[in-house]
C-alpha cells in the first residue's frame, strides 16, 4: 500500500561511503548504471544496504499497520459483497507485508528484528495510518486515494536497482489494481447516492486531504536530497514529482464526482503545467510521525497484542534443530 | 487507561495505553521455505518467493495463502532454504563460453547441404552422360521449391522451413 523513502535520514551509523573499496564501488555503480539489478549475494556499499533495509522495512510495516484502519469497518461493512471485498483487500495488504519483509530479510535483517523495531518505535510506517477511519466513507477514501498514491510510489520503485524488492513490487502492483478499482467503485457509489451518503464522502475527503497531501513526504525544498540514493536507484523520483503525478491523475476524477477539495488554492498552472496548492501543515506531519498522532498508540498496541498472544503458538511449533538461514532471493 | 477505538473488536480486548515494550527473544523465528508455483499443468514450476514455517505442511499452507490466493495455480512445491545449493554471482564468469562453441549449436552445422551439392557436382563431372543423375537433381530442386513456400497454420502463425 505504500513505499518510498519520503524522509531521508542521514546518520553516521556504519561504514561511510569514503571507506568503501573504490574498485568494488565503481563496479557496483556501473552495474546499476547499465540497468542491471543487484542481487542479495552481490557486494554492495553499507549505505545502500542500510537505506534499502530502512525503506523496505518501512514499506512492510505500512502494509501491516495499513490493514488496521480499514479493518475497523469489516464488522460493519454495508452488505455482504462489500464485506467480502474489504476482507480480501485487508488480507492482500498483510500478504504484501510478508512479501516485503522477505525482500528486506535478504539484506540480513530478520523479520523478527523488524517487527521488534516496529513495536519499540525505532522504525516507522506511513504516517497516514495514524489517522482514524471515522466512517465507512473513510475506508472508501483510503482504498481509492491512499492506494492510488501508493501505486504511484510502487510502480516508480519497481524500476529500482534491488532485485528482490522489484520482484515483490511487481507482484504487489498487480494486486493493488483491484484495490484501486474497489476503492473507486465504493466512492462512486457514495458520491452518486443519497444526500447523506454524499455528505459522508465529502466529510471523509475533508478529513483525509491533509494526510493525502502528506503521503509522498515533505516538499523537495525542505527535505534532504538523496543524490546518492537517486544514482543508486533506491529513490527514483522526488517527493514533489510523485505528488504532482498523483494530483494530475486524481484531482480531475475527484472533481468529476462533484466533490470539493478542501484547498481553495488548488489549481493547475496552465503555463507551467504544474499543480499549485496550499502546503499542508508539515509540523503536524513531523509531530504525527514522531508518535503524537490520533491513532499511533492504538496501532502499535494492536500489533503488540497480536505478537504477544500469538507467541505461544510460534514457540510451540518452533523446532530448535531447524536453523534459520537468510532467504535466497 | 484502556485504548478507546472506533473498532468494536479492539474495545473488547481492552488494550492498555502504555507501551509495555515486549522483547522477542532473537531465536524466536521459524526457518524459511522457498516456494515454487505451477500455474497450469504442463508448465514449469517457477520460483515465486519464500514463506516462514515450522514444518513443510505449514509451509505449503502458507504458500497457498501467499502465492496462490490471487493467481491461478495447480501445484506448489516448498523446499527448505537451507537445502538449496546455489552458484555465486561472483563466479558468473563460469557461464561465459571459453572458446568457440558452435559445435554444440544447430547453426554450427549449416554447411552440410553445400557438401552434398559439391559431392554431387563432382560426381556429375566424373560421368556427365548418366541420365539418372540429372533427374535426381531436378527432383531435388523442385522439393526445395515447395519447402520454401510458407504455410499458414491454424493459429495464424506462419510455418515454413528456412
Amino acid at each position: 500500500m505504500y513505499g518510498n523513502l519520503t524522509i531521508i535520514e542521514i546518520d553516521n551509523f556504519g561504514k561511510k561511503i569514503e571507506e568503501e573499496d573504490p574498485i568494488k564501488l565503481a563496479e557496483f555503480e556501473a552495474r546499476i548504471a547499465r540497468g542491471e539489478k543487484i542481487e542479495p549475494q552481490d557486494w554492495m556499499p553499507f549505505e545502500y544496504r542500510k537505506q534499502l533495509i530502512r525503506m523496505i522495512e518501512q514499506h512492510a510495516h505500512s502494509e501491516i499497520i495499513g490493514a488496521l484502519p480499514e479493518g475497523t469497518w469489516i464488522t460493519r461493512a454495508p452488505g455482504f459483497k462489500r464485506k467480502l471485498a474489504l476482507m480480501a483487500k485487508v488480507q492482500d495488504e498483510v500478504g504484501h507485508a510478508q512479501l516485503l519483509y522477505a525482500a528486506a530479510e535478504t539484506l540480513g535483517k530478520s523479520r523478527e528484528e523488524m517487527i521488534q523495531d516496529l513495536l519499540n518505535g525505532k522504525s516507522k510506517y506511513s504516517n497516514v495510518f495514524n489517522y482514524p477511519a471515522v466512517t465507512w466513507a473513510d475506508t472508501a477514501i483510503i482504498a481509492w486515494l491512499i492506494d492510488a498514491g501508493a501505486i504511484i510510489n510502487q510502480v516508480t520503485n519497481s524500476k529500482g536497482s534491488y532485485g528482490p524488492y522489484c520482484r515483490a513490487l511487481e507482484r504487489i502492483c498487480a494486486e493493488e489494481s483491484f484495490h484501486l478499482r474497489y476503492g473507486y467503485d465504493t466512492c462512486v457509489h457514495l458520491a452518486t447516492g443519497t444526500p447523506s451518503q454524499r455528505k459522508m464522502l465529502q466529510d471523509a475527503l475533508n478529513r483525509w486531504w491533509t494526510p493525502i497531501m502528506h503521503f509522498h513526504g515533505p516538499p523537495d525544498k525542505i527535505s534532504v536530497h538523496g543524490e546518492k540514493l537517486m544514482k543508486w536507484k533506491v529513490k527514483l523520483a522526488s517527493n514533489d514529482e510523485m505528488r504532482q503525478q498523483f494530483l494530475d491523475m486524481y484531482v480531475p476524477k475527484i472533481w468529476e464526482l462533484g466533490l470539493e477539495i478542501p484547498d481553495p488554492n488548488l489549481h493547475k498552472n496552465p503555463e507551467t503545467g504544474k499543480w499549485e496548492y496550499t502546503e499542508p501543515d508539515w509540523n503536524e506531519f513531523m509531530r504525527v510521525i514522531n508518535g503524537d498522532g490520533p491513532c499511533n498508540k492504538e496501532r502499535l498496541a494492536v500489533r503488540r497484542y497480536a505478537e504477544e498472544k500469538g507467541r505461544w503458538v510460534r514457540m510451540a511449533l518452533l523446532r530448535k534443530e531447524e536453523k534459520y538461514v537468510v532467504p535466497l532471493a | 487507561m484502556k485504548i478507546q477505538s472506533l473498532d468494536p473488536r479492539i474495545n473488547r480486548i481492552e488494550l492498555p495505553e502504555e507501551n509495555n515494550n515486549t522483547r522477542i527473544p532473537p531465536m524466536d523465528q521459524w526457518q524459511t521455505y522457498e516456494v515454487f508455483h505451477q500455474q497450469a499443468r504442463g508448465d514449469q514450476h517457477k520460483h515465486v518467493g519464500i514463506v516462514h514455517a515450522p514444518n513443510p505442511e505449514m509451509a505449503l499452507l502458507f504458500a497457498k495463502e501467499q502465492y496462490a490466493r490471487r493467481s491461478q495455480c495447480v501445484n506448489l512445491w516448498v523446499v527448505r532454504t537451507a537445502d538449496v545449493y546455489a552458484t555465486s554471482y561472483d563466479d558468473a564468469d563460469i557461464f561465459e563460453p571459453a572458446f568457440d562453441k558452435s559445435y554444440r549449436e544447430s547453426w554450427g552445422y549449416k554447411d552440410t547441404r553445400q557438401l552434398i551439392e559439391k559431392f554431387k557436382k563432382e560426381k556429375e563431372m566424373a560421368s556427365p552422360a548418366t541420365p539418372t543423375s540429372s533427374s535426381i537433381s531436378e527432383e531435388n530442386h523442385s522439393s526445395e521449391e515447395t519447402s520454401k513456400k510458407k504455410v499458414v497454420g491454424k493459429s495464424g502463425i506462419i510455418i515454413g522451413k528456412k
